[in-house]
């Protein structure tokens, strides 16, 4: 392929995310932000960031799909615990998260 | 003290701090934004663009090529998208279809952050520009993070906090692009793993009880949509999810409150 069709594939992959943006940012000026649709989508928007991190975790597409689910599960128990064990503070929770991973996958192997 | 009482107490406590003076001022808030964004997702994206980076370089694409992708689409699942359908050699509409559809989440993203920001009467430009620099990660931080900063100064926050991550992705890119580090393979599982973590507990902060149901539901509901229709998994996630928890929310919300 020519890098004129690469270039071709990137922009127009970028305009075709943008028209959700600007659709987007069509309907918030016209909805009412103490409405009950704005509301509506505030819920699809949290089911679906929750949904597209539960899916990272539990149907991983990358190598993560090489760890057993059990590791998988066992790692975000650990960080939760650490979250709450250091007052609530993010990078407590992902490091202890991250490094029991990876340690757990060393161990098992 | 119960489970519950527990909970009431850590959630009470937890929004008593919340309650304390927001953040305002100039520098108050490009500090708190920057700390924000280097405390964590700025690395985060740094390294999970970096395997964008590789990605492309090995689809074809060239260094220039992915760091404006980064840049532009700003969107990770539609970026993947593209690189997979190229390197397997689709054609230019179903690359840009299949991108658009893995980033169509902007469209309730959007609609559900813009009024958040607050602005009085902002322009029709100025708000396209807000919603391009939006992402997953600024998205999720700020609506953690905005009861804990005034009104007036969340527009700024919102700006530095995203642009300062959407410089880290554009780095990564390219380091990724151009470097063949070999990282060890428990490494780069832990450092992939760290991604997913952030957001879920990111997320377990956020107020509101229609939007915790939606959160649980969302991921009741994603397994199932995804075995029934992989493509379009997350929108009709966040449809049911969304609506269910919706309905179900206003109607506790209405007996507890009155």
């Amino acid at each position: 392929m020519a890098a004129d069709s690469f270039w071709l594939i990137v922009l127009a992959c970028a305009a075709a995310t943008f028209v959700w943006r600007a659709l987007g940012v069509l309907v918030a000026r016209r909805i009412d932000a103490n409405g009950a649709f704005f509301r509506w989508v505030t819920c699809v928007s949290y089911a679906m960031v929750a949904g597209l991190i539960f899916r990272m975790i539990i149907l991983p597409e990358s190598d993560l799909a090489g760890v057993s689910l059990p590791v998988r599960i066992a790692a975000v128990a650990i960080a939760f615990g650490a979250y709450f064990l250091f007052k609530r503070r993010l990078v407590a929770g992902v490091l202890a998260g991250g490094v029991s991973l990876s340690a757990l996958v060393t161990w098992l192997g | 003290m119960t489970m519950r009482e527990q909970e009431t107490a850590i959630d009470a406590n937890f929004e008593m701090k919340q309650a304390t003076t927001p953040v305002a001022g100039d520098r108050a808030v490009m500090r708190k934004a920057l700390l924000d964004a280097l405390s964590l997702p700025a690395f985060i994206l740094f390294f999970t663009m970096m395997g964008f980076g590789s990605l492309a370089r090995s689809a074809g694409f060239g260094a220039e090529m992915a760091a404006v992708a980064s840049l532009l689409i700003w969107g990770l699942p539609g970026q993947l998208a593209m690189v997979e359908l190229t390197r397997t050699g689709q054609g230019l509409v179903a690359i840009v279809f299949a991108c658009s559809l893995a980033n169509a989440r902007f469209l309730p993203m959007v609609v559900s952050f813009m009024p958040t920001l607050a602005r009085e009467r902002p322009g029709l430009p100025r708000m396209l520009l807000d919603a391009q620099l939006l992402s997953i990660n600024s998205w999720a931080v700020c609506m953690r993070e905005f009861p804990r900063v005034d009104a007036a100064w969340r527009h700024r926050y919102y700006v530095t906090f995203a642009s300062s991550i959407l410089l880290a992705a554009v780095a990564g890119t390219l380091l990724g692009y151009h470097s063949a580090v070999l990282l060890p393979p428990a490494l780069v599982l832990g450092l992939i793993f760290v991604s997913p973590l952030f957001f879920a507990l990111v997320l377990s902060a956020v107020p509101g009880r229609a939007e915790r149901i939606s959160m649980l539901l969302g991921c009741a509901t994603i397994p199932v949509a995804h075995s029934l229709w992989p493509e379009m998994d997350l929108l009709i996630t966040g449809v049911i999810g969304g609506s269910v928890g919706f309905a179900l929310g206003r109607r506790w919300e209405h007996g507890d409150g009155s």
